[in-house]
C-alpha cells in the first residue's frame, strides 16, 4: 500500500508491565484494573499533546477483557481517560496479540482517510486476574476454537513448543537451544535498561543458564521451557497518531515524531494448520509488503520490534525478516547479531519477553519503543542509530501468524 | 494383592482432624486418579470420612473442594490426557472442574462408624490414645466380614499392640504421615512380626503412588520421628529450667527458642514447633512413649502445668497457629508467655537484653531459608559450628549442647534398634522435620 499522505506518530508512554518479576507484584493482593491502565497510557500521552481537545478519534486495542475482566466495550472507556473525549468516535479493535497493531492501523487508516488529524491509539490488557492454568484457556481464543480439545494445557506454549521441535529435528537441538537461550539473555539485559519493564528488576548472574535449562513435557511443554516463553502481565502503551495539520494543532515538531513509512497488514487461515513449523508465512508476506510499501529493504533498518511471544518465534523472524537463511537463525542469534551492540539491534527494551506482554497493548508497544529510539528518547536503552540505516520496524502478530501487522518508521524531517 | 480391589472401599477415621483431612484428600485423589484410567472404568469406589463433629466434617468438604482443585491446576497437563475422551470437557477450567467433582464425589462424610463395616481398609488418623483406637479397630473389625487392612497413622503408639489389643493378626501396618500429609514427603512404615507380606505391598504400592518417601521404622514407641522430637524437646524445655534460675521465665524461653532456631540453623525454634504440633499433642505422645522407656523418664511436669492452664497451641481450620507457649501475629513470633502472669510478655520488651546475654552469633551463620535450597550445605556447617565451638558466649554453648544432644539422641535411636541405620534417622529429620543436617553428623564432637 502507497501511503496516500503523510502519517506520524509522537507523544508515546506506557505504563509498568506488571507481573512477576516486578518487585511491586502480589499475586495475593489487589490490583490496579483496567480503568487504571487505560487512564494512566491515554493521559500519559495526551499530556505531551496539549490536551483532550486536540483529538479527533480514539482507538483501543485490546484482546480478550471480556474473558480477562469480564468487560467488552473498550470503546467507550475513551471519555473516562479524559472528559474532553466525550462525544468523539471511538473503537476498540480486536486480532488477539495483534490487537495493539490493528489499533495502529485503524488510526493510520483514519489519517489517509482524513477523517481525522489526530488519533489517541491505546492498548491495554490485565492478565493477571487468573491464574495461567486458567489464562491459558482464554488466550486459547487466539487459535481456532475446533483444535482447543487437542491442544495442550498452555496452548500456545504447546504451538509454539511444537514449531521448536520441527526446528530441532531439522536442524538439531543443542544449536537451537543455544540461539533460544541467547535470545532470552538479550531480552533480559536490554529488560534491566528500562525501569517500565516486567524484568527490570532481574538480576540473574546467569540468564544464557536458565535459557538452557531442558524443558518438561511433563509439567510445561516438551520443547520448550518456561524462559522460552513471555510472562502473564497487565500494562498499556498509548500512542498519539497524527498527521502534518494535526502534529501543527498540538504544536509538536516533525523530529519529536515518527514518520510511517510503510505498512503491511496480513491474515492467514485461523482453521488451517501452518504448512512448514519451521515458518512464518504471515510475517513473512506482512514484511515484504512493508518493505515494499516504504520502498527500503531489511538492510536499511536500524532496529526492529519483533513479535517475540516465545524464543522460537524471535529466531524464526530472524529468517522471515531474511537476515539469516533458513535454519541459520539460530546461529545468527546466538552469535550476538540481534543483541544491543549487535550488527542488528531487536527488541531493545526486552521484547515480549523482557519488558512483557500485556496481549492487547503489545502492538501500540512496540511502535512506543521505535518512536523513542529514533527519537533519541530511549534513556539507558538508547541504541545508536547510524545516518546511513535510520529506519525501524514493528511487526505485531496475533495467534499462530494468523494476522500480523508490520509497520515501517523514520524520525519525522 | 490387587491394590485396586482393596482401594475401592476405605474409611478414614478421624477424617475431619489435621492429619486425617491430609490422607483424606490424598486418598479421594489417589482413588480419581486410578478411577480415570481405562481398566479400572467398570470399578467404583467409596471414601467414608468419619468423624465425631458434623461441624468439622463440613469445613473438610471445603478444604477439600479448595485442595483438589489446587492439586488439579498443578498437574492440568497430565489431566488434560486422562480426559482426552470427553469430548465435552474442552478448556483447562471445565476439565479441573469435573476432576473436582469427581474426585469429591468418592467421599462420603459421616458421624457414623459403621459406615467402616463395609470398607476393606482403614485409615486410623483418631487423637493419640491406644485405648480409643484399640476400641475403634476392634468395634469396626468385629462387625465387618471383609477381614479389613488397617493403617494406623499413629506417631507413638506400637503397632503390636494395636494389633493384640483390636485382635487384628497381621491385619495392620504403622503409616505415619508428616504433617501436614499433602505437603509433606515423609512416611515411617512400621510392619509388626505378624503384618502379612500383602498389606505391606499395598502400603509400599500406596506411599509410591502419592509420591511420598518411606522410611522403614522397627515397632517402637515413637518410632524415629517421635523418637528425636520428644527428647529434643524435653532438652529445651530443661535448658528454660535451668536458665530460668538467673534469668527469668520468659527470657529463658525466648533464649532457648531462638538458639534451637538461628544457631541450630532449623526451620523453627523448639518452642514454636512445640505449639505448631501442639502442647496437648506433645504432651499425650510423651506419656504414650513413658511406659515404654527402661532407662528414662520422658515427661514434663511444665507441659502438664500448660495443659491444665489452657496453654495448647495447634493450629485453628485455617491453618494459622493458635498461641501457645509463644504468642503469633501475622505468623510471627510476638510474645512468650508467663505461667505466672498467665499472660504473654512481649519479645519487644525483653529481646534486646536476652540477644545481648547470648552474644553475638557467628558471621559464618547463615539462614535456614538461605542454605535449604543447596544441595550441599556441609561447607557453610563446618565453618559455622566450628566458630560456635571456638567461642565462649552462652549463646554457642547453649547451640553445642543442644547439637550434641540430638546427635546423641540419634545414635541411641540406632542402638536401641529403632531404627535400622543412622542414614534412616537423618532422612526422617530431613525430610519429615526439614532440619538442614541430620543429627547424626560430626559438627558437635
Amino acid at each position: 500500500m502507497k501511503l496516500r499522505r503523510k502519517v506520524y506518530m509522537t507523544a508515546g508512554y506506557n505504563t509498568i508491565s506488571l507481573g512477576t518479576g516486578r518487585k511491586e507484584f502480589n499475586p495475593k493482593k489487589e490490583r490496579p484494573g483496567l480503568e487504571h491502565y487505560l487512564k494512566e497510557a491515554g493521559q500519559g500521552t495526551l499530556t505531551q499533546i496539549g490536551g483532550a481537545d486536540n483529538v479527533d478519534e480514539g482507538v483501543v486495542g485490546n484482546f480478550m477483557a471480556s474473558r480477562f475482566n469480564k468487560q467488552a466495550h473498550l470503546g467507550a472507556f475513551m471519555p473516562m481517560i479524559d472528559a474532553k473525549l466525550m462525544y468523539k468516535p471511538s473503537i476498540r479493535t480486536e486480532g488477539a496479540c495483534a490487537s495493539g497493531g490493528l489499533a495502529l492501523i485503524s488510526g493510520i487508516k483514519s489519517i489517509l482517510a482524513e477523517t481525522a488529524e489526530v488519533v489517541l491509539s491505546v492498548g491495554v490488557e490485565v492478565q493477571n486476574t487468573q491464574k495461567a492454568i486458567y489464562g491459558a484457556d482464554v488466550l486459547a481464543g487466539a487459535g481456532w476454537f475446533q483444535k482447543r480439545k487437542d491442544g495442550h494445557a498452555y496452548f500456545f506454549p504447546g504451538q509454539f513448543s511444537d514449531r521448536a521441535g520441527a526446528y530441532y529435528e531439522k536442524y538439531g537441538k543443542d544449536y537451537t537451544r543455544k540461539g533460544l537461550a541467547k535470545w532470552f539473555a538479550n531480552a533480559m539485559d536490554n529488560a534491566r535498561l528500562c525501569d517500565t519493564a516486567q524484568e527490570h528488576h532481574n538480576t540473574h548472574p546467569n540468564p544464557i543458564e536458565l535459557g538452557m535449562m531442558e524443558p518438561n513435557g511433563k509439567v510445561f511443554t516438551d520443547h520448550l521451557n518456561v524462559f522460552d516463553c513471555s510472562k502473564v502481565s497487565d500494562g498499556a502503551s498509548a500512542i498519539a497518531i497524527m498527521s502534518e495539520d494535526g502534529l501543527k494543532r498540538c504544536g509538536i515538531a516533525k523530529k519529536d515524531a515518527v514518520e510511517v513509512i510503510g505498512l503491511g497488514h496480513a491474515v492467514g487461515d485461523i482453521t488451517e494448520d501452518p504448512k512448514d513449523l519451521t515458518r512464518l508465512d504471515t510475517i513473512e508476506k506482512a514484511i515484504q509488503l512493508a518493505f515494499e510499501s516504504a520502498g527500503i529493504t531489511k538492510d536499511d533498518l536500524a532496529t526492529i520490534e519483533v513479535h517475540d511471544c516465545f524464543t522460537i518465534a524471535g529466531i524464526l523472524a530472524t529468517e522471515a525478516l531474511g537476515f539469516a537463511e533458513r535454519g541459520k537463525g539460530a546461529q545468527f542469534v546466538a552469535d550476538g547479531n540481534t543483541a544491543r551492540d549487535g550488527k542488528i539491534p531487536i527488541n531493545t527494551t526486552g521484547g515480549l519477553i523482557g519488558w512483557g506482554h500485556p496481549t492487547g497493548a503489545t502492538g501500540v508497544h512496540q511502535a512506543v519503543t521505535i518512536w523513542e529510539q529514533l527519537t533519541g528518547r530511549a534513556g539507558k536503552a538508547q541504541i545508536e542509530i547510524p545516518a546511513n540505516r535510520p529506519y525501524g520496524m514493528t511487526i505485531n502478530m496475533g495467534g499462530d501468524d494468523k494476522t500480523v501487522v508490520a509497520i515501517v518508521y523514520k524520525q519525522g524531517e | 494383592m490387587d491394590y485396586i480391589n482393596k482401594l475401592e472401599k476405605v474409611s478414614v477415621l478421624g477424617a475431619a482432624g489435621k492429619m486425617g483431612s491430609g490422607i483424606l484428600l490424598l486418598t479421594a485423589v489417589e482413588m480419581a486418579d486410578q478411577a480415570l484410567k481405562s481398566e479400572n472404568k467398570d470399578k467404583s469406589f467409596t471414601l467414608n470420612a468419619i468423624d465425631v463433629s458434623n461441624d468439622a466434617l463440613g469445613g473438610l468438604m471445603r478444604y477439600l473442594k479448595v485442595q483438589v482443585q489446587k492439586l488439579a491446576e498443578k498437574k492440568m497437563v497430565a489431566l488434560r490426557g486422562m480426559y482426552a475422551d470427553r469430548n465435552d470437557l474442552i478448556e483447562n477450567g471445565e476439565i479441573i472442574d469435573q476432576y473436582v467433582l469427581d474426585v469429591m464425589t468418592y467421599v462420603r462424610p459421616t458421624t457414623a462408624l459403621e459406615a467402616a463395616y463395609n470398607s476393606t481398609l482403614v485409615f486410623e488418623a483418631v487423637s493419640e490414645n491406644k485405648d480409643l483406637k484399640n476400641k475403634l479397630l476392634s468395634q469396626i473389625d468385629k462387625n465387618s466380614s471383609n477381614k479389613p487392612w488397617f493403617l494406623t497413622n499413629t506417631s507413638s503408639v506400637p503397632i503390636h499392640e494395636l494389633e493384640k489389643g483390636a485382635d487384628l493378626k497381621g491385619r495392620i501396618v504403622g503409616f505415619h504421615f508428616y504433617n501436614p500429609p499433602a505437603v509433606q514427603k515423609l512416611v515411617e512404615l512400621i510392619v509388626t512380626d505378624a503384618t502379612a507380606a500383602d498389606l505391606k505391598d499395598f502400603a509400599m504400592t500406596y506411599a509410591k503412588n502419592l509420591r511420598k518417601i518411606i522410611v522403614p521404622s522397627n515397632d517402637f514407641a515413637g518410632f524415629i520421628g517421635n523418637g528425636h522430637f520428644m527428647r529434643d524437646a524435653l532438652h529445651g524445655i530443661h535448658t528454660v529450667e535451668k536458665l530460668a534460675k538467673e534469668n527469668s521465665f520468659v527470657e529463658a524461653v525466648y533464649m532457648v527458642n531462638k538458639v534451637s532456631q538461628d544457631y541450630l540453623v532449623r526451620p523453627m525454634g523448639i518452642f514454636q514447633l512445640i505449639d505448631y504440633v501442639g502442647v496437648d499433642v506433645v504432651k499425650f505422645i510423651m506419656n504414650v512413649m513413658n511406659p515404654y522407656l527402661k532407662d528414662e523418664d520422658l515427661h514434663s511436669d511444665l507441659l502438664d502445668k500448660y495443659f491444665e492452664l489452657g496453654v495448647k497451641g495447634g493450629q485453628f481450620s485455617s491453618g494459622a497457629q493458635k498461641d501457645g507457649f509463644l504468642k503469633y501475629e501475622k505468623g510471627r513470633v510476638s510474645g512468650i508467655y508467663d505461667p505466672d502472669k498467665k499472660d504473654y510478655v512481649a519479645v519487644a520488651d525483653i529481646q534486646e537484653a536476652c540477644d545481648k546475654k547470648l552474644g553475638d552469633l557467628p558471621k559464618s551463620c547463615v539462614a535456614w531459608k538461605s542454605i535449604i535450597g543447596k544441595k550441599d550445605r556441609s561447607k557453610e556447617f563446618t565453618a559455622l559450628f566450628g566458630d560456635l565451638k571456638n567461642m565462649d558466649t552462652l549463646g554457642a554453648k547453649l547451640a553445642m549442647e543442644y547439637g550434641a544432644r540430638s546427635n546423641a539422641i540419634g545414635k541411641k535411636l540406632v542402638a536401641d534398634n529403632v531404627a535400622h541405620s543412622e542414614a534412616d534417622v537423618n532422612t526422617v529429620m530431613l525430610t519429615g522435620f526439614f532440619h538442614a543436617y541430620g543429627p547424626i553428623n560430626e559438627y558437635f564432637v
